[in-house]
């Protein structure tokens, strides 16, 4: 079908976009290796020269470095299970006949729309203050000490938060790929003697591979750079420092560019080995 | 369906979805209704629920406190602009990969989904001196190009599910016809088009609304958006539970309702196509 003519053309069309994503990422990425290579504080002195893998070593061996990556992974992996469990159970629920369902379905969606900023800001104070917060409240209506999330259990409270905006996603695509499940054959099963548990492992699951692959690749792409949730609430501290944060810290707080640069180099190797894993799944399970 | 549902389960069901679903509003719901309550009422212990008086006083301190306005029209520009420069830039690009696959078509498409994976904060400082270079710092049109390149995968990557969607034999027939490329797309792949790129400006457009890295480090004053009007309320003076909710209520509400009457098209641009 497609001539020599039209395949010119495609390749014409396709172009601009193409050019302007490698642009975005070839750009920015041949300058924070270039940064990362010397020893550059711009309020210090500015440019100081070349100095080999120094901000390399100096970023891998900061006693806060493999406790980021680990809050990172901690946090991304903490919200994946959260939202796709409760999503999985949400989704079933809301699939049940019911009076009003289009009106929880819109209840259960809001969360998406909140931009984190106002989530986090929200959470922090109305919720997890331990003095005038909702949860303080509770607690102390149980006769329990109030707690200091934000302190005691801020990385709980962080994925809480987070879980919190991401699992209305979730339960969407989750919904919407159980809405296609067929009814005879899960009907059939029961007449057959099969057990909830059994016709839920054996055939409501496998059908639901594809949205769960589609929700994984997604929430990984926006958790792995979650950013205004923690800078809203904890600033980093208390075992909260992200990767992302923690370089955030290194560029803007300290103005150590070459340092905050070669940070950047570990998370994009870090996200590429993520993306690669990724990728690997979603191509098998995409047809694209 | 065959198997007649039981009254009693019904009724089972419908409380259960209520409930999960007005604890997961709740956050919102609190949030709105604290904004009408006075600081002392926001903070009484125990809590009041509904049996208080209510007062538009926070919005007017809030509106008073800061330029509300400007915020809210660089967000309008800022979502609506870099959405709209997206599509534009995605549709032709969308078109092609559609209709006149090659055997790297694939690879193309999950090569542009990996540059999302790409962490900003690992380029912040590049781009934050590109900005300052070309005078873009704290521009609505700097944001704008920013996140049209960071939604760009994302704008092509749905708008590539729904053209697939279209019957290639339609063009063809138009081929036929001496349509030229110009004229098919304008005149049949578009129209036959309108919905998908309807949901995906949606998405789009509450991606960037919300977006909150770029928005916040790559702005001070001039074009600030919504975001960092919000991020502005993060450090408390005195008493200000219910400033705070009036102003997020504010910030939330246009992105809420759009989303809200959309939500039906935004499921389906959501899901990349590959659920049915």
């Amino acid at each position: 079908m497609a001539t020599q003519h039209s395949r010119s053309a495609a390749r014409l069309m396709m172009a601009p976009a193409v050019v302007l994503l490698l642009g975005w990422m070839l750009v920015p990425l041949t300058m924070t290796l270039w940064f990362s290579f010397k020893k550059y504080l711009p309020l210090r002195g500015g440019d100081l020269g070349w100095v080999g893998f120094d901000n390399y070593v100096r970023f891998v061996t900061s006693s806060s470095f493999w406790p980021s990556v680990w809050t990172t992974l901690t946090i991304v992996g903490g919200v994946l299970i959260i939202t796709i469990v409760l999503g999985v159970l949400l989704a079933i629920l809301l699939n049940q006949p019911m009076w009003g369902q289009g009106i929880v379905r819109i209840l259960v969606i809001a969360p998406f729309f909140v931009m984190p900023t106002v989530s986090a800001l929200v959470w922090k104070n109305m919720f997890m203050d331990p003095v005038n917060g909702l949860f303080a409240h509770l607690w102390k209506f149980f006769g329990a000490e109030p707690m200091v999330w934000l302190t005691e259990a801020s990385l709980e409270s962080i994925i809480l938060i987070v879980s919190w905006q991401w699992l209305p996603f979730a339960t969407l695509i989750l919904l919407t790929a159980i809405q296609s499940l067929d009814g005879e054959q899960l009907e059939a099963s029961e007449m057959d003697g099969a057990t909830p548990l059994a016709r839920f492992g054996y055939i409501v699951l496998p059908h639901l591979g594809r949205a769960i692959t589609i929700v994984l690749l997604i929430q990984t792409i926006f958790l792995l750079s979650i950013f205004a949730e923690i800078f809203v609430t904890t600033q980093g501290a208390f075992g909260t420092k992200t990767l992302t944060y923690l370089i955030f810290q290194r560029v803007l707080e300290s103005q150590n560019i070459g340092l905050g640069s070669a940070g950047g180099v570990y998370a994009i190797i870090l996200a590429n080995i993520v993306a690669i894993f990724l990728m690997r799944i979603v191509g098998k399970n995409l047809d694209a | 369906m065959a198997r007649a549902v039981t009254q009693k389960r019904k009724i089972i069901n419908t409380t259960a979805a209520w409930a999960v679903g007005l604890l997961i509003f709740f956050p919102i719901l609190w949030t709105i209704l604290t904004s009408f309550k006075t600081e002392a009422v926001a903070i009484a212990d125990p809590p009041v629920f509904l049996g208080f008086d209510w007062t538009l006083e926070n919005y007017a301190t809030v509106l008073e406190r800061s330029d509300y306005a400007r915020f809210l029209w660089n967000s309008i520009i800022i979502a609506g602009g870099s959405t709209v420069l997206g599509i534009i830039i995605a549709i032709p690009a969308a078109w092609s990969m559609a209709f006149v696959p090659s055997k790297r078509t694939k690879d193309i498409l999950l090569w542009m989904l990996s540059t999302k994976m790409l962490p900003a904060v690992g380029v912040l400082y590049p781009i934050y001196l590109i900005f300052i270079r070309m005078g873009l710092l704290d521009t609505k049109i700097g944001l704008m190009i920013v996140l049209m390149l960071i939604n760009l995968p994302i704008i092509v990557w749905m708008l590539y599910t729904y053209f697939k969607e279209i019957p290639g034999e339609i063009l063809e027939a138009a081929r036929m016809d001496g349509a030229s490329l110009k004229e098919e797309v304008i005149h049949i792949l578009t129209p036959m088009a309108i919905p998908g790129i309807a949901s995906t400006l949606l998405l789009n457009v509450i991606l960037a609304w919300n977006e909150a890295f770029w928005t916040l480090n790559l702005t001070a004053a001039k074009a600030a958006p919504l975001t960092a009007f919000i991020a502005s309320y993060s450090s408390p003076e005195g008493l200000f539970y219910a400033k705070l909710s009036a102003a997020s209520t504010m910030a939330i509400a246009p992105i809420l309702i759009l989303g809200w009457f959309s939500q039906k098209q935004l499921v389906s641009g959501l899901t990349f196509g590959a659920v049915k």
